[in-house]
């Protein structure tokens, strides 16, 4: 069976699969369940000078019928006494002494990083992830995203850290900017042991159209919120692999965004993860989901050999490269299994219109009735967008075809004149 | 055990509920909500934790998945065929409450059980020998169930089984358009694979091992010997060829062949679930005139709707109100029964006196109770032929087990599986505090 044990940041955990700093990480009871529930390790709620929360916190996108595909917040950070969350940190601790126990902090000056940062060692915590990256409320007092678009203001801020703190630091990552790799570099310049993204996306989640306020609504108005859950896995992976893939980057990654299943787990770790948090699925299923998040891990471990998580921690990040160093000359095209289509057409309108026009009408009816449609393969630039609207798994196939063409990317075309196919499906 | 001919009358069924694909799989498995605290799993008599194996079945955690029911309920793999969904976790989904079709939990439950079956995959291992041992007698589910739970304890078990076919009514009973006999006696050798059930076939006990001699082979001991033999009218003609107990028929029909060919009607007496399964077994066997006799009126049947439901569109007939007086032959042959019609009180209609023709008449009005059969251990108490014993298992002697039909009074196979189950818990509990 393979072994789950992670060191991120040089916190060692049992399984990869922490809960991100958030309401499932509130309390000490609540961290206690979790525990129980088979999660590796915790970042407990953001702690600092506690706020005053408003009511009505969070929205959701409904989207063909499912709710929460993505979601979105404006809370802050603990509204609890500190008293009572370091209290409460040190008892999950000492009942949990092997799993992880990360503590988010977000302050101000010097002096209180300082005192916040002895006081979370005193309870017990076994690294600290400093927050940068809250994109509502605490940035308009100079906090969270606004110390994390500022490389020089982070930079300042986690050196501040690692002079006080003796367990590793965290700093968790704004997805707020541009690029994300200036803001890495100046963690890891500022001495960072690890970096923790992405936190919550700038974002208005909806508008009422019944009162015509956006979303969520708090006595008539509403402001922006944090954006999170599956929907923005993307993002989150881009900036994951952003940072895993850059020379210049060497601190340990711990992924956040999106995550609801071990595959979604699974892409975070290939790409450079050694650790995952997740936040919006426990909030929609509960803590119960680390079950087969583990399992399905380990299952695929034990089916691909792997017997270790590093062995794979960042094996998709070789194959993630520019535009420019794709091979060119690499042709795909779309093949139907008659067998399994049931008629709906939806890829025939895809390629119609959202495409290069070669699926066509079938002409006739299969022996169960159904009309298939046909792809014109001389024509078929391979996109894959047939692919994604099939309902049907494994009816559409993208198979390759031998053009007798030897690879060649846009870089070797303009640098020494590699050939090129011919284009396809422009209908010159 | 003997091996199964290949020509046996059931092997002409094919699934009444055929086995998901991917496809159909992965859309109902999106399709669960992932409830919590779910009914669904309070209405599964093991308590599988139903969206929880769904889920792991979206996620595309298949063994995982199969891992969840079979902690439950090691003979989930039968019981995704066979147990009566519609009464049970699919009545109680959630969905029926917003007028959506329920999630399909019996084919989902099908179809992670089915690939680890595929795979190969054991998931237990036999606990490290305590040196206690326990006997059971029967080798049905309620016994299996409990012998699996009792290996994973590490107590050494025997089971004593009067017939060479494993299973009990799981291999012979079970209608062969919800489970042939065959799957019923992989899921056995499944079972067994965790490894030291032993098991002795053909001993009848206690008349060919006295429960003297089984307490003294063992520390504790788990009855689960099931219903008795078919319960007969004890009417006039009821010797005549062509008249058989309905679950003896069928097992006839399940192990080996019965020859329908000839027969014109057959006549099905009663109106429970073995009456509703006979007249399906005979339409599907290609029986063209299949009629029940039943005392009541459809409303009252004792047997699902469901079931009854399918076995009318399948082309079944019925006689309502109806009492068997006696049987009519010809060369020995049965050729009709002798009815009366009751009223809506069930009570004799005078002069309502006729026949009706049949060469095969089935009789499914129930089974006897096995619960004498203990009468030589002392503190088993038995009431109505049931066995008595507590929610857990015990009856009234230390050490004495039992569970299944011989104690509900006839159930379903998952009944069956929670009670062996929870009396293994029970067995080792009394194991463990030094019992015996
Ligand atoms: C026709 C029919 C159809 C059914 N269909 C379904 C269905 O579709 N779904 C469902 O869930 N349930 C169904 N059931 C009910 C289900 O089969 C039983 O509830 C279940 O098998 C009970 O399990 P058990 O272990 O208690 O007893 P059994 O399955 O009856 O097993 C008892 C075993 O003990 C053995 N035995 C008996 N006496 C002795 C003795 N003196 N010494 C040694 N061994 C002995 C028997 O040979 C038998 O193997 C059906 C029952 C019948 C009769
Ligand atoms: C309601 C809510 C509250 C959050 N509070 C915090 C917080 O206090 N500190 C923090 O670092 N991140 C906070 N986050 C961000 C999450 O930790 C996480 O980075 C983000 O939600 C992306 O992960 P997800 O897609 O799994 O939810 C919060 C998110 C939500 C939805
Ligand atoms: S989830 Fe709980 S706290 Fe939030 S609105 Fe509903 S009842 Fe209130």
């Amino acid at each position: 069976m393979a072994d789950l044990t992670t060191t991120c940041a040089g916190i060692t955990s049992p399984n990869p699969f922490w809960l991100a700093s958030a309401p499932p990480t509130n309390s000490g009871e609540q961290v206690l369940r979790a525990f129980d529930a088979g999660w590796g390790g915790a970042v407990w709620k953001t702690l600092g000078q506690p706020i005053q929360n408003v009511s009505s916190r969070f929205g959701a996108i409904q989207y063909r019928g499912v709710g929460g595909v993505g979601f979105n917040n404006i809370e802050l950070i603990t509204d609890r006494p500190l008293e009572a969350n370091f209290r409460e940190i040190a008892e999950v601790k000492k009942r949990w002494p092997k799993n992880a126990l990360v503590v988010s902090l977000m302050v101000e000056s010097r002096e209180e990083w300082k005192e916040i940062i002895a006081r979370s060692e005193d309870a017990g915590a076994d690294g600290l992830e400093l927050n940068f990256g809250c994109p509502h409320g605490m940035c308009e007092r100079g906090m969270g995203s606004a110390v994390g678009q500022e490389p020089v203001v982070n930079e300042r801020i986690t050196s501040w850290a690692k002079e006080f703190a003796t367990k590793p630091v965290l700093v968790k990552l704004t997805p707020n900017v541009g690029d994300i790799v200036p803001h890495g570099l100046a963690a890891q310049k500022g001495g960072a042991d690890g970096v923790s993204l992405i936190n919550t996306i700038k974002s208005i989640i909806g508008v009422d159209l019944d009162s015509l306020t956006p979303r969520p609504m708090v006595g008539g108005r509403s402001t922006n919120g944090g954006y999170c859950g599956a929907a923005v896995r993307p993002i989150a992976l881009h900036m994951v692999a952003a940072l895993a893939r850059d020379p210049r980057f060497r601190l340990p990654i711990s992924g956040i965004g999106g995550i609801t299943d071990w595959r979604d787990a699974l892409e975070f770790l290939l790409l450079g993860s050694s650790s995952v948090q997740v936040c919006t699925e426990v909030m929609l299923r509960g803590y119960r989901i680390v079950e087969d998040m583990i399992e399905g891990l380990e299952g695929w471990m034990d089916a691909r050999g792997f017997e270790r998580l590093d062995q794979l921690v960042g094996r998709s990040v070789p194959a993630f490269t520019e535009w420019g160093e794709l091979d060119l000359n690499y042709e795909i095209v779309a093949k139907i299994d008659a067998d399994k289509c049931i008629g709906c057409q939806l890829c025939m309108v895809a390629c119609h219109d959202g495409a290069h026009q070669c699926i066509h009408p079938g002409t006739e009816l299969t022996a169960a009735g159904v009309r298939v449609p046909v792809v014109d393969e001389a024509e078929c630039v391979g996109c894959n967008l047939c692919q994604i609207v099939c309902p049907v798994q494994g009816c559409i196939t993208m198979a390759q075809v031998d053009n007798g063409f030897a690879p060649a990317t846009w870089n070797e075309h303009v640098g020494h004149g590699a050939t090129l196919r011919p284009k396809k499906g422009s209908h010159g | 055990m003997p091996a199964l001919p290949a020509d046996r009358s059931e092997a002409v069924f094919a699934d009444f509920k055929p086995a998901l694909d991917d496809n159909q799989a992965r859309v109902e498995a999106h399709r669960c909500l992932y409830c919590h605290d779910a009914p669904c799993i309070r209405a599964c008599p093991t308590s599988i934790d139903i969206p929880g194996f769904i889920r792991k079945i979206a996620t595309g955690n298949l063994t995982g998945s199969a891992r969840t029911i079979f902690e439950s309920n090691v003979l989930g793999m039968s019981c995704a065929r066979v147990c009566p969904v519609e009464v049970l976790c699919v009545g109680d989904c959630v969905y029926n409450h917003m007028g959506v079709p329920p999630i399909q939990i019996g084919k989902l439950q099908r179809y992670a059980t089915d690939h680890a079956y595929r795979q190969g995959t054991r998931f237990w291992q036999a606990g490290p020998d305590t040196g206690r041992s326990v006997g059971l007698v029967g080798a049905g589910p309620a016994s299996l169930a409990c012998a699996h739970r009792l290996r994973r304890f590490g107590h050494a078990v025997t089971i004593y089984e009067a017939r060479e076919v494993l299973g009990g009514l799981n291999s012979t009973g079970i209608a062969p358009y919800k489970m042939p006999a065959d799957r019923a006696i992989e899921e056995v050798d499944w079972v067994r694979s965790i490894g030291g059930i032993e098991v002795q076939t053909g001993v009848n006990v206690p008349t060919d091992l006295g429960w003297a001699e089984l307490e003294q082979r063992h520390d504790a001991l788990f009855i689960g010997i099931g219903l008795g033999p078919d319960s007969r009218l004890q009417a006039r003609g009821e010797h005549l060829q062509g008249i058989h107990g309905a679950v003896d028929w069928i097992e006839r029909m399940k192990l080996g062949k019965v020859d329908v060919s000839k027969v014109q009607t057959a006549v099905v007496i009663g109106g429970g679930n073995t009456a509703i399964d006979a007249v399906r077994e005979l339409l599907g066997l290609g029986v063209s005139y299949v009629k029940l006799l039943y005392r009541g009126v459809e409303a009252g049947m004792p047997g699902y709707a469901h079931e009854w439901a399918s076995a009318k569109k399948e082309g079944a007939r019925v006689v309502w109100r109806v009492q068997p007086l006696g049987f009519e032959g010809h060369g020995g042959r049965v050729t009709a029964v002798r009815c009366m019609r009751l009223d809506r009180n069930k009570q004799p209609i005078e002069g309502s006196e006729h026949t009706i023709a049949a060469d095969l008449v089935l009789l499914a009005i129930g089974q006897g109770k096995l619960g004498g059969l203990v009468s030589g251990l002392d503190g088993v108490q038995v009431e109505g032929g049931r066995i008595v014993a507590d929610a857990a298992g015990a009856t009234g002697r230390p050490g004495v087990y039992a569970g299944g039909d011989c104690v509900n009074g006839g159930q379903e196979v998952v009944n069956a599986v929670a009670m062996g189950r929870d009396a293994a818990v029970a067995i080792h509990s009394f194991l463990s505090a030094g019992g015996r």
